[in-house]
């Protein structure tokens, strides 16, 4: 696939945040701060890299995109809407009871490949799909995006030594290294690093990108693809809350939605960034 | 029957015969297994098909999460552990990435109950059929013996959705015959009686034979219902015994605190109130020991299921 239009795809990238904080607004709680940060990674890899078809979004042989921090499910939903996995309309839906869009997502919502919420579990249901594909033949890749928090989990660790033991290079974990969880900075809560090495000493191949930079996860994703006889970690270093000055990099922005004049307050700034594109 | 010329084969074998026979008839069975694959039997597995087989070392949780990864890809994973383990270590995993996505994985967990003996408390199972009832969408299976244990290795094949499999270390009498009907969800009345019915699960169920022979040497007729599903539970069988019998006695190598037990007091509570006495493990860890010494220390033998019956029996008198 060829690469997108990059301006094109920045603008996206202000409509998506637009419709997160909307999203987060209407529904009165959520995760701004985790959302805000993945939406480059999820539209350089949606927009380019990850082979799908909204319109059969059960197709076998489609790449997986499985997201471990279920959390951070708002951008996520926005970005399967502008695919077209569903209408834009049950975007505001988000949280409510009837709705498909739970506060943490749920298999069975068109494009959402695995519930999770509970974090830790995604890397390990990643290698299965793989091993899977494998025993069957069938090309596919399984990207799995994890946050740096969320690694404090031990089944991460040990499904990263399942995916060296099996040489599963058709698996890709990207991270959100965006250096804050709930508690505080991430250094500061349980200390993570020398963070890429961790990976390499667990038998993974480690490249470190922008996440914000769309180019340079583009990058990130072919130089995954080329690896092979072992598994890939991309660690997208990001910004939590990436595109709004007052929810950038505050911890107290993990787990709240913005109030009206916040809302108000965020899309203006937003609009003005486009404006500069 | 006497107990002493039974064949005495752990259920753990009869699990493991039967996924060798499920792994030939369909490409899809794939089986993981928690570094305990001789213990639990998967070994046999691995030998006939180790294409299809997955070493996860001792790493419950990435297991369980695994088998939910081949579950969506149309595979039909068996995932093997000690009960302690798959049912307490990974009950989250189970939770969230198998039964919450409705997904068809098959949960064995061996080693369940005190009859694992000198290993103690660490390694005997006695919460599992709590823990995984309470789960929305979980079947949870407790073959009788071997014989039902391979039909119920088969059977969970068969269904599509989250399976637990609740099997024994020590061998146990045989006290099934191949051509008898294994239904999941469906109880086997064994001895039918008026005076009193009583429930078993697992090895249970030989405990419980033995106390009807006792109570019937007292004049004491009792119904015996080996009801191999805690989940979905048999509310016909449980209901028309309540309503036949007045007295009910539930058997379990299990704690009696949300196990096998309550299950059956939860359905006759509510429809058909009559009185239920539980024999089971009370609200303690197990010990080391033998598996016999360790029924006769807990109170679960046949004795006290006999014990349990007269009780039910006097309780409907007044």
């Amino acid at each position: 696939m060829g690469r997108p239009d990059i301006l094109e795809l920045k603008k996206r990238a202000i409509e998506v945040r637009k419709d997160i904080l909307k999203m987060l607004n209407l529904a009165g709680s959520g995760h701004s701060g985790g959302s805000l940060s993945i939406v480059e990674i999820l539209l350089a890899l949606y927009y380019y890299k990850l082979k799908a078809d909204p319109k059969r979004p059960g197709w076998k042989e489609r790449d997986r995109f499985l997201l471990s921090k279920g959390h951070a499910c708002p951008a996520l939903y926005a970005v399967l809407a502008h695919k077209g996995y569903f209408p834009k309309e049950e975007l505001w839906g988000l949280r409510k009871l009837g709705s498909r869009l739970q506060g943490h997502p749920q298999f069975g919502l068109p494009g959402i490949e695995i519930s999770s919420g509970s974090l830790g579990q995604g890397l390990s249901i990643a290698n299965g799909i793989a091993l899977a594909a494998r025993l069957d033949k069938l090309p596919i890749r399984v990207y799995c995006l994890m946050g740096d928090g969320e690694t404090n989990e031990g089944q991460v660790w040990e499904a990263a030594m399942t995916a060296s033991h099996y040489k599963l290079d058709n698996v890709c974990a990207i991270i959100d290294f965006n250096k804050l969880q709930i508690d505080g900075f991430c250094c500061e809560v349980k200390g993570v690093m020398p963070y890429a090495d961790k990976w390499r000493d667990f038998g993974w191949h480690a490249i470190e990108a922008d996440g914000h930079d769309l180019a340079s996860l583009m990058d990130a994703y072919d130089a995954a693809e080329k690896v092979k006889g072992k598994p890939t970690v991309i660690i997208a270093h990001t910004i939590k809350g990436k595109g709004v000055s007052f929810i950038e990099n505050r911890v107290e922005w993990h787990g709240i939605a913005p109030k009206k004049d916040e809302y108000e307050k965020a899309v203006k700034e937003l609009d003005e960034a486009l404006k500069k594109l | 029957m006497s107990k002493e010329k039974m064949e005495m084969v752990p259920t753990r074998d009869g699990f493991g015969k039967g996924l060798v026979e499920l792994g030939g008839q369909d490409k899809d069975v794939v089986v993981l297994s928690a570094d305990l694959t001789d213990s639990t039997r998967a070994n046999w597995f691995k030998k006939e098909f180790p294409d299809r087989f997955f070493g996860m070392g001792v790493a419950e949780q990435d297991m369980f999460s695994t088998a939910a990864g081949f579950a969506l890809m149309g595979k039909v994973p068996f995932a093997c552990t000690f009960g302690v383990f798959a049912s307490g270590r990974a009950w989250d995993q189970i939770r969230v990435s198998i039964a919450y996505m409705h997904l068809n994985v098959k949960i064995v967990g061996t080693h369940g109950g005190i009859s694992v003996g000198p290993d103690g408390a660490t390694h005997q199972a006695l919460e599992e059929i709590a823990l995984m009832r309470i789960i929305p969408s979980m079947t949870v299976i407790v073959p009788a013996d071997a014989v039902e244990a391979k039909k119920a290795t088969i059977a969970a094949a068969k269904i599509k959705g989250p399976v637990y499999i609740r099997l024994g270390r020590a061998p146990v009498p045989v006290i099934t015959r191949q051509e008898d009907v294994f239904e999941v969800g469906r109880a086997n009345v064994l001895r039918e009686g008026e005076d009193v019915a009583i429930f078993a699960c697992g090895q249970m169920v030989c405990e419980a034979l033995t106390a009807c022979d006792i109570l019937e040497k007292e004049g004491v007729k009792a119904r015996l219902i080996n009801l191999h599903t805690p989940k979905p539970i048999d509310k016909e069988t449980v209901l028309k015994a309540a309503k036949e019998t007045g007295a009910i006695v539930t058997a379990e190598e299990h704690t009696v605190m949300g196990g096998f037990g309550s299950a059956i007091a939860e359905v006759v509570a509510g429809d058909s109130p009559v009185p239920v006495k539980m024999v089971g493990v009370k609200d303690r860890f197990g010990l080391s020991g033998e598996p016999d010494e360790l029924f006769a220390y807990f109170g679960i033998k046949a004795k006290d299921i006999a014990a349990a019956a007269r009780e039910a029996i006097k309780m409907k008198k007044e």
